[in-house]
């Protein structure tokens, strides 16, 4: 469980499919049917054309390191220093996060590293998305492979 | 489209007083402003028929604070940069018919919070579903989000970002108004109090109390107003998102892009004519983005063009010559501010002045990087 004291989110109907999902563990993201790409946050319309065909589906989890500051003064449910994070989601669409199982400084949180999201519930209603740095293996495969 | 020069300022002015005002609410900040304005132009409130200001049900209590009766407002509010689009939208609006004479204020009890705007958490929003729960506490801890992606992307270094600092402090020295005047190095910079990494304290703007007002009106009536007319060349504006982890492309801002090439395209004038430039910074990182997002430099170019000092006094561009939001002053709504020093440039009032300058182009930024605005002055008739 998360510790308390942070914004808590509300969803609309718009988005509850979203919370729905991440309350079970799953990363719901939607796909544009003109298109094919997947797009965040959630809308019930495509962001890249406008069309009403769209879909949910599950994300992988997998994300890679976008960008990121390490915010070095409280905030209530934060122990500072810690560092708010931007990810890149194997399928395209970028999200806000913080990276866990990870020290919160510069020489561990290295933009591109490999991550998968991890869940953590807020209370009964929220879970939030969050991501750690990906299993090693994981991590020399992706190496190997560029 | 509006034609170069048709539209001119004919008064502009800041508060008395600039920095930490306790003894004004935020609305008298706007009526200080004002009421210097409208001296410096000559005029009365009964002479203005337009009004435009930030917020929602702002022109009202503005318009009535002031006694003005007007036949068009604006309320537009993105954030800092909304001063020029209401310099735009004035323009149009005048060179239409709607009105002849615009004011447009700003007030910000910034830091002493007299009579202040509450900002409201609004945890339906996107932002506050998809961000606010992962902790970002103010601009410091949003407006710096793309910063490490870009320094990836473009080879720049912390001591490229604090020399944005550095060299802006060499203007403010010059300018007896601004709050921060005493030199810094690099090494201050770098040695000053970690806020968010990679931003320190000195790579943030200030948080001061202030305003400032602008008058408009068409060019064909500026001769008769006792100032020098500072002509309205080319504007532009655009928007993006207000969420920063949304944005586009993290090293380039996508309403900059529109803004500024809209504004200078409309002008008239080419880039190496521009004598004189302010770049809204908020955070460091804002006057390189606003360089390459403008085309005065290319992409990954702009921290090495401030490094040889080509912003800094004696430079080819000097660049936000009061030292800017880093070190002259920052309310919150910083634009006006920056719409005040391109003005006094062109009219050659500026404590640092700028010789010989004709044409300044003004490029605002709003909300993070969520809106953006841009004006380009000239002081000579097209």
């Amino acid at each position: 469980m998360i510790a308390p004291g942070r914004a808590k989110p509300k969803p609309t109907p718009e988005t509850r499919h979203f919370w729905d999902g991440a309350k079970q563990g799953k990363l719901l993201l939607q796909r544009c049917g003109d298109t094919g790409r997947a797009y965040f946050p959630p809308r019930p319309f495509s962001p890249f054309t406008g069309t009403r065909n769209v879909t949910v589906f599950e994300a992988s989890g997998r994300a890679t390191l976008h960008s990121y500051v390490i915010h070095h003064r409280p905030v209530p449910g934060f122990t500072p220093p810690y560092a708010i994070a931007v990810v890149e989601l194997e399928e395209g669409p970028r999200m806000m996060t913080n990276i866990i199982d990870c020290p919160q400084t510069p020489e561990a949180l290295v933009l591109d590293m490999p991550l998968q999201v991890a869940f953590e519930a807020m209370d009964e209603e929220i879970t939030l998305p969050l991501f750690r740095p990906a299993p090693a293996a994981e991590r020399q495969s992706k190496a190997g492979g560029k | 489209m509006l034609k170069p020069g048709e539209i001119a300022v004919v008064g502009a002015a800041e508060t008395t007083k600039l920095g930490v005002i306790p003894e004004m609410s935020q609305i008298m900040l706007h009526a200080d402003a004002a009421l210097n304005a409208l001296a410096d132009a000559g005029l009365k409130p009964s002479d203005i028929d337009g009004v435009a200001c930030v917020g929602p049900m702002m022109p009202q209590q503005i318009a009535h604070y002031l006694g003005i009766t007007p036949k068009w407002v604006d309320g537009t509010a993105v954030g800092g940069c909304s001063f020029m689009l209401h310099v735009r939208h004035a323009a149009a609006a005048i060179s239409a018919g709607y009105c002849k004479t615009v004011l447009i204020t700003h007030g910000e009890s910034g830091k002493s919070r007299v009579g202040a705007t509450p900002r409201p958490a609004e945890p339906e929003s996107l932002n506050g579903q998809f961000e606010a729960p992962f902790g970002p506490f103010g601009p410091p801890t949003l407006f710096p989000i793309p910063v490490l992606r870009y320094m990836k992307a473009r080879g720049v270094t912390h001591e490229d970002l604090a020399t944005v600092a550095v060299v802006q402090r060499e203007w403010a020295a010059k300018n007896p108004r601004a709050m921060y005047r005493d030199p810094i190095t690099v090494a201050d910079v770098l040695n000053s109090r970690m806020i968010a990494y990679p931003f320190r304290i000195l790579e943030c703007c200030l948080v001061t109390d202030g305003g400032g007002a602008l008058i408009l009106t068409s060019a064909d009536r500026a001769k008769d107003f006792p100032t020098k007319p500072v002509y309205i060349l080319g504007t532009g504006e655009s928007v993006e998102t207000t969420m920063v982890s949304q944005m586009e492309d993290f090293t380039s801002s996508r309403a900059f892009r529109v803004a500024g090439p809209t504004a200078i395209e409309a002008s008239g004038i080419s880039r190496s004519d521009v004598d004189h430039m302010m770049i809204y910074d908020a955070f460091a990182h804002l006057p390189l983005y606003g360089l390459e997002d403008l085309g005065f430099c290319k992409p990954g170019e702009a921290a090495g063009f401030i490094r040889e000092r080509n912003t800094a006094p004696g430079g080819k561009l000097p660049l936000n010559t009061t030292g800017g939001g880093l070190s002259y002053t920052h309310t919150g709504m910083y634009g006006m501010f920056a719409l005040q020093e391109s003005v006094r440039q062109m009219r050659g009032t500026a404590p640092a002045q700028v010789q010989g300058a004709k044409t300044s182009v003004c490029h605002g930024v709003g909300g993070m990087f969520s809106a953006s605005g841009t004006v380009v002055f000239g002081n000579e008739k097209p």
